[in-house]
């Protein structure tokens, strides 16, 4: 049984838990730098990037989090937690911080404001579709050749990565977390798995 | 239009719920005008409420409350990278329309401004826009999303600084959804008329025991521990009106809720960020007030 920790500083915490509850691994908050003990990934939700930010400063977890980051352990993030892995973000604040363990560059809102938020089919290849919910979404526009896309989609303007892994760090601009469906965090839970063994 | 468009769907049921899933555990700050949406922003609000006077001013001032000036949210738009909220008046559509068009993230159809329809809330399924309403009970809740709310926030009683109307309407949705989850099914139907509220919806919360959409709280959250009791209370996120803008120190205030809402169960966290934040907004007994805003909304 897989131990697999959901930063809850703020966001669509309580949907991660569920998917990862289907999955039968066991999802434990991450509040403070203590909740990270024992853990053997982490998935940091969907939410607002800059609160998410400002709170894993005040919260301490920062910098325990990217030495862990740094030092290989798997992490997953959604929207949001795509933004907070990121190499480089377009159209942040000045003083917007990453993680920088994905070598992408994301922009903010990429896919417009609210009311350009979306749905539709994503196809992972050889895996399945499933229903890609995109809210405010950043958008991958740049992404490097150690970067392996897993999904993209065309919103009417060429394909962008919608799923990127590089190594143990998995990154998606919409959120599997919102549907039913578990393929995807499915698919960072067999790579957790292989990487233990 | 190409077919990776055609299959894409703005305005979905899960796409407006879904902004407000994102907003959970988050504060959302009422601002008056950009200075206060950066202070807003860099405090760790996940989202501002662009209007022209907080609720306390509001109050104050009497007369008739609209929709703000579309000048004052485009340059708050411009300011900050979280989501721009702003408020329609009950029912007007028309002021909702525009703010559609100004592209807001979300609109709040809010008892704080005038109502311009005593009988009618907007048909909120007409819009690409995400609504929140408030609601007193668990009936007034059900009836909003009816009419096709993402998001429910109690109303407590805006621009007072006293928490007691919010956690009333907290505790009477929480206790209200209780009795349904309890109740044999043939029972459903008789409370359904009691809360005078769509059957499915009540069959809905007596299935699953929570509404369909996120409950945030809102009206008269004013300190740190306001925000701890109502998330301990079962609210998901909270909306600070005047709290912040009327303290001593806005500023501290702001972070010291942000700070507060996402530690809400650690009272060690929340005794700190309380500890020297200097004066909270005055406040008002509401007992004695002459209008009460929940009121507003049938």
């Amino acid at each position: 049984m897989r131990r697999v920790g959901v930063l809850a500083l703020q966001g669509d915490v309580r949907e991660h838990f569920a998917t990862l509850e289907n999955l039968g691994a066991t999802p434990e908050k991450v509040r403070r730098v203590t909740d990270l003990d024992g853990l053997d990934g982490l998935i940091i939700p969907g939410g607002e990037s800059t609160t998410i930010s400002h709170l894993l400063v005040t919260s301490g977890l920062r910098e325990p989090l990217q030495d862990l980051i740094s030092g290989g352990f798997p992490v997953f993030g959604t929207c949001a937690g795509l933004i907070m892995l990121a190499d480089e973000v377009l159209d942040g604040r000045s003083d917007q911080w990453s993680f920088g363990a994905l070598n992408v560059s994301v922009r903010r809102n990429g896919y417009g404001r609210q009311i350009a938020s979306f749905e539709t089919p994503i196809v992972l290849e050889g895996r399945g579709t499933v229903l890609g919910v995109f809210i405010r979404a950043p958008r991958i526009l740049r992404w490097g050749n150690d970067v392996e896309v897993i999904a993209s989609h065309d919103h009417g303007d060429g394909e962008h990565p919608v799923l990127v892994r590089q190594d143990s760090v998995w990154g998606c601009s919409f959120h599997p977390e919102l549907t039913s469906d578990v393929l995807v965090h499915g698919l960072f839970l067999d790579a957790l798995q292989e990487a233990l063994r | 239009m190409n077919s990776a468009l055609t299959s894409s769907i703005v305005g979905s049921a899960l796409v407006k719920r879904g902004l407000a899933d994102m907003l959970r555990g988050g504060v959302i700050m009422d601002v008056v005008n950009p200075e206060q949406a950066r202070i807003a922003e860099d405090a760790g609000a996940v989202a501002v409420m662009a209007l022209e006077r907080v609720p306390s001013d509001i109050r104050r001032d009497g007369g008739v409350a609209r929709m703000s000036d579309p000048q004052m949210i485009q340059d708050i738009q411009t300011t900050v990278t979280i989501p721009v909220m702003a408020k329609a008046r009950i029912g007007h559509f028309a002021e909702a329309q525009i703010l559609q068009a100004l592209d807001v993230d979300y609109i709040d159809e809010s008892e704080v401004l005038t109502p311009a329809d005593e009988e009618n809330h907007i048909d909120k399924w007409d819009f690409t826009v995400p609504f929140v309403c408030g609601a007193t009970n668990l009936g007034e809740a059900l009836r909003r999303i009816a009419e096709g709310a993402c998001l429910i926030r109690s109303k407590g009683e805006a621009g007072t600084g006293n928490v007691v109307e919010a956690v009333r309407h907290l505790r009477t949705i929480n206790a209200q959804m209780r009795r349904l989850a309890s109740a044999d099914v043939s029972e459903l139907f008789a409370l359904a008329k009691d809360l005078q509220a769509p059957i499915a919806l009540v069959q809905e919360v007596a299935a699953t025991g929570k509404l369909p959409v996120p409950l945030f709280c809102a009206g008269g959250i004013s300190t740190p521990a306001d925000a701890s009791l109502v998330l301990q209370l079962g609210a998901e996120a909270v909306f600070v009106g005047s709290g912040i803008f009327k303290s001593e120190d806005p500023e501290r205030m702001a972070k010291a809720i942000v700070e507060a809402t996402t530690h809400f169960e650690d009272a060690g966290i929340v005794a700190k960020v309380s500890t020297g934040l200097g004066a909270a907004m005055r406040g008002a007994e509401t007992a004695t007030l002459e209008q009460r805003l929940a009121d507003r909304g049938w």
